[in-house]
């Protein structure tokens, strides 16, 4: 059920041009996936620190990003993407293809471990598909950093398959791995204030227009 | 038999003004007023059947015709359709299909009734009528296809019937994709907002209403009766899909049937009164929106 809200949440992304409904979304669908490997353990020993990537994932992913976001938003007082590369209807439709696609081919994927539920690997594809999509066809920097944190999304989804080999390590790798991201964006975003008027990642400015 | 024939007819064809009536009464109280009595459009229908009809002579007998045929084929799609999950008076493998091409004709024809008054405003409705619903026709097939899918049924009296319990329980996902797509096909099919706003009487943005702006009388009664009929398919089907458990006895099947009904009417009057209407740029991206997920929900199916 986590997995098909977490798809549904891909498809509404590619659909809004809002982009406080779209920030809100990849919020709601990072809180869930973070709430995922809770859901996922089967060891009773795995639980501390299942329980603790857990919540630093939720930390990160369900508050700290987001407000970083609406902040950035509130700054620049944009409210929503303007004219996307690809339009919203062509984008909803490679969106559901890539979902299509993404149930048709998981099938036939071999994983290095059994996946613990059947929609985990087409969920994590098409998340990652999703993400691939909004970065490449939105204008806004914005999108597009939002389209990254989905893409972060899928493979999140993806490591959850390993939860259970995986060692702290690796898990701390990959909440390093998004603090760095995070702290990129906000210093490229509030750059990206400071240098350009409007944050458009479409065209560069031309020298005496 | 006779009994039953009687009494799905009568459910038919009485309680669509209602429903109409409930929509319109949440939305006065949503909005703080007192709102029209329940009943009110029966009254409006008595009143149009005893005036006259007004037909402009520019218009042909595909203008006379056009209600009439409107209504009966709304009808006749109504005759396939199961009341609380009870089979349908008329079932065959792959009626969902004459059911959405039915309800197809009926509008085929309200359109060409409103090109044939030769008024500029008319055509305009009948162009956005026809395009809206072309997108709205994949959704509702679409649907009826993972329907079929989950309860393994060809015909609408065995998707919405004694199947629908078990196909819940095995794939509550994409059910619940469906019933949701359901809705927003209910919602642009009946002109509802956020596609259309009956209650709008401005040429310009209307799209449904302005098509019918030159019928008068019996006509007009026909149309209004016809717009309640579909409503309470579209509720019908609605209604069943997520109150679709299992029950002891008819009597008590029915009654949830029809809680379902007027909580359909009570949602729709809701979603009327909290949404804005889209923009008409914008209605194609939620018909395909809807589309889209209910592949998710086949997918999900196949999968």
């Amino acid at each position: 059920m986590a997995f098909v809200l977490v798809v549904v949440i891909d498809l509404f992304l590619l659909a809004s041009s809002r982009l406080n409904a779209a920030i809100r979304a990849v919020a709601l669908q990072g809180a869930l996936l973070s709430a995922l490997p809770l859901l996922l353990v089967t060891h009773e020993h795995e639980l501390r620190h299942v329980l603790l990537l857990s919540a630093g994932a939720m930390a990160i992913k369900a508050g700290v990003i987001p407000w970083l976001m609406f902040r950035a938003i509130r700054e620049e007082t944009i409210r929503r993407e303007v004219e996307p590369i690809v339009g919203y209807v062509p984008s909803m439709t490679l969106g559901g293809l890539g979902v299509v696609l993404s149930f048709a081919l998981s099938r036939g994927l071999p994983l290095p471990v059994q996946a613990q539920n059947v929609y985990l690997v087409p969920a994590a594809l098409s998340t990652v598909w999703t993400g691939l999509l909004l970065v490449l066809s939105r204008r806004k920097a914005i999108t597009q950093v939002l389209g990254f944190l989905v893409l972060e999304n899928g493979v999140f989804v993806i490591g959850l398959l390993l939860t259970g080999i995986m060692p702290v390590t690796v898990e701390a790798g990959v909440l390093l791995d998004l603090f760095a991201a995070v702290f990129v964006m906000g210093i490229v975003i509030f750059q990206m204030n400071r240098e350009f008027a409007a944050m458009d990642g479409g065209k560069p400015p031309v020298e005496g227009d | 038999m006779v009994p039953r024939v009687l009494f799905q007819l009568g459910f038919l064809l009485l309680l669509p003004p209602l429903l109409l009536g409930v929509v319109n009464r949440v939305k006065a109280l949503v909005a703080g007023r007192q709102g029209p009595p329940l009943l009110q459009l029966y009254w409006d229908l008595g009143r149009l059947l005893r005036k006259e009809t007004v037909q402009s002579r520019t218009t042909t007998w595909i203008f006379r015709a056009g209600p009439a045929l409107g209504l009966a084929a709304v009808a006749a799609a109504g005759l396939m359709l199961a009341v609380a999950g009870e089979p349908a008076l008329v079932s065959f493998a792959g009626d969902f299909v004459l059911f959405a091409y039915l309800l197809g004709l009926g509008r085929f024809f309200t359109a060409l009734a409103a090109l044939d008054t030769g008024s500029a405003f008319e055509g305009m409705g009948a162009a956005r009528e026809v395009s809206f619903s072309a997108l709205a026709e994949p959704a509702l097939f679409l649907a009826f296809v993972v329907l079929a899918r989950a309860t393994g049924t060809l015909s609408l009296s065995g998707m919405l019937g004694p199947e629908l319990p078990s196909a819940w329980s095995r794939s509550a996902p994409a059910l619940l994709l469906v019933t949701i797509g359901v809705f927003v096909v209910a919602l642009a099919e009946n002109s509802r907002v956020p596609v259309d706003d009956p209650g709008t009487h401005l040429e310009l943005t209307m799209i449904h209403e302005v098509m019918v702006l030159d019928h008068s009388g019996p006509d007009l009664a026909f149309i209004l009766y016809g717009a309640a009929l579909k409503l309470f398919l579209f509720g019908a089907i609605f209604a069943r899909l997520a109150l679709g458990f299992r029950f002891q006895s008819l009597l008590a099947a029915e009654a949830v049937f029809l809680l379902g009904l007027l909580g359909f009417a009570a949602l729709v009057g809701l979603t009327e009164s909290t949404m804005a209407r889209l923009r008409l740029v914008r209605v194609p991206q939620l018909l395909v929106g809807v589309s889209v997920l209910s592949v998710f929900a086949l997918v999900l199916l196949l999968g």
